[in-house]
């Protein structure tokens, strides 16, 4: 009987479409996030991340829209986040059907943010996001999707939310996201054994050997991809045999 | 049959409604005594805090009746904290009473694992369940949880363990209890929810 690592695909959704980042193109369209989630869902994937990267606070009532019309899809767990700033966002986001919601910016600017959600949904309703970037043989905490420094050390503020209700970590490295270089299993193995809680591995997914290295040199306890699931070169369950045949407990679809 | 989904005022009850629906069991959310004491099966399900869970069942005035229905031998599953519930009290908040079916409390998980225990774990059955019939031995189910009611209380039919063993699903006469979210177990998950429907009629 083992806990079994997870694999979780993550939306990336503006203006009610799952998009892409592409280098000098501006955001690709990968399709719509209920048809991913439903194909997910089927696929076999441990649990998804919807997270709103619009930036703008227009979109709020299309973001939730999306998690109402994503979790009808889903009998897997669904975690969504981006932008939330107050107690009263994260509670809509977890009523329009998420199981957690995610929070990063609201809050380094404004911690007891964590304490406040952790009080009214329980610690396992609350992820921080943690953005970090490499600096001086450390990492440091970023915010605003990766575009301000917060001059944090990452593993502080990672063991200061959890001490205030963060019941788990996703954790992504700038320096790696969009680069197809493999997970950075050093900053998730440094956060993974400082934290008590989950931490959920992010950036740089490329081949399935990225995602072994991370579950044993980066003793993350998930791990997190965006756009080599949604081009269907890496099947999940192909993933999880490559995985289970070297020793990594994962669950596997009958 | 018709199930009465208790609502208190927070929780995952769509999920554990559409769960429900998608088996093709009728559900009615239930807010008011009333509702609770004609029900003929009721989920209870639960996220969050304990204390706030017991005290929001309070201040609805939905405890007496839950217990009444007890008495009365109706079918009753616990889902997460539902089950907790079921138990004297637990060490997440010591001053509110549990709904007191089974005397054991419920304790926080040990430090020396990581917690919330939050992901896919398996099962090790204790004795026979009703819940569990056709679900494989190597089922892995969803959990999200940071107490639990202990792997040694007569009422286990399954354990898991994460540092210790803890009660994964109960069962006695009547009474069903989960610690896992069937409604975010894929396929195992909806047997389970089948398996009490079924129980049912």
């Amino acid at each position: 009987m083992t806990l079994a690592r997870r694999i979780i695909p993550c939306l990336d959704v503006d203006a009610g479409r799952v998009v892409k980042g592409v280098e000098f193109e501006g955001l690709r369209d990968m399709g719509d996030p209920a048809e991913l989630g439903a194909r997910y869902n089927r696929e076999g994937a441990d649990e998804l991340v919807v997270l709103d990267i619009s930036a703008s606070n227009q979109g709020r009532g299309t973001f939730l829209d999306t998690i109402r019309r994503v979790a009808e899809q889903l009998n897997i767990p669904l975690t969504a986040g981006g932008g939330i700033r107050t107690m009263e966002e994260g509670r809509a986001v977890l009523l329009a059907g998420a199981d957690k919601v995610t929070v990063n910016t609201a809050a380094v600017r404004r911690p007891e943010l964590i304490s406040e959600l952790s009080q009214q949904f329980g610690a396992q309703a609350v992820v921080l996001s943690l953005d970090v970037k490499r600096k001086n043989g450390s990492w440091e905490a970023y915010v605003r999707g990766g575009r301000e420094a917060t001059g944090r050390d990452a593993a502080d503020w990672g063991a200061e939310a959890v001490e205030r209700g963060a019941g788990e970590i996703l954790l992504t490295s700038i320096d790696r996201d969009g680069t197809r270089s493999g997970f950075d299993c050093e900053v998730t193995a440094k956060i993974a054994q400082t934290v008590p809680v989950p931490v959920i591995a992010s950036g740089g997914a490329s081949t399935f050997e990225d995602f072994l290295a991370v579950f044993t040199d980066g003793r993350a306890d998930a791990a997190l991809a965006a756009s080599i699931f949604h081009l269907e070169t890496h099947p999940i369950a192909a993933l999880k045999k490559f995985l289970a045949e070297r020793g990594v407990p994962v669950r596997q679809s009958r | 049959m018709r199930i009465a989904i208790i609502d208190y005022g927070a929780g995952n009850l769509p999920s554990v409604e559409r769960a429900l629906r998608g088996l093709g069991a009728e559900t009615e959310r239930a807010t008011e005594p009333a509702q609770v004491a004609a029900a003929r099966a009721i989920v209870l399900p639960g996220v969050g805090h304990f204390g706030a869970f017991v005290a929001g069942l309070r201040e609805r005035k939905l405890t007496e009746p839950l217990q009444a229905a007890h008495k009365a031998k109706i079918p009753i599953l616990g889902i997460c904290l539902g089950l907790q519930a079921m138990f004297a009290s637990s060490e997440e908040a010591p001053n509110e009473p549990g709904l007191g079916f089974f005397p054991e409390k419920v304790t926080a998980l040990p430090k020396n694992v990581k917690s919330p225990h939050i992901g896919w774990n398996q099962l090790r059955r204790v004795r026979e369940s009703r819940l569990l019939r056709g679900v494989p031995e190597d089922a892995y189910f969803y959990f999200a949880h940071s107490f639990a009611a202990p792997g040694s209380a007569p009422v286990t039919v399954a354990a898991c363990d994460h540092g210790v063993s803890f009660a994964a699903v109960i069962e006695a006469e009547n009474l069903f209890g989960v610690q896992f979210h069937p409604e975010k177990s894929g396929e195992t998950g909806a047997l389970v929810l089948r398996n009490f429907v079924e129980w049912l009629s």
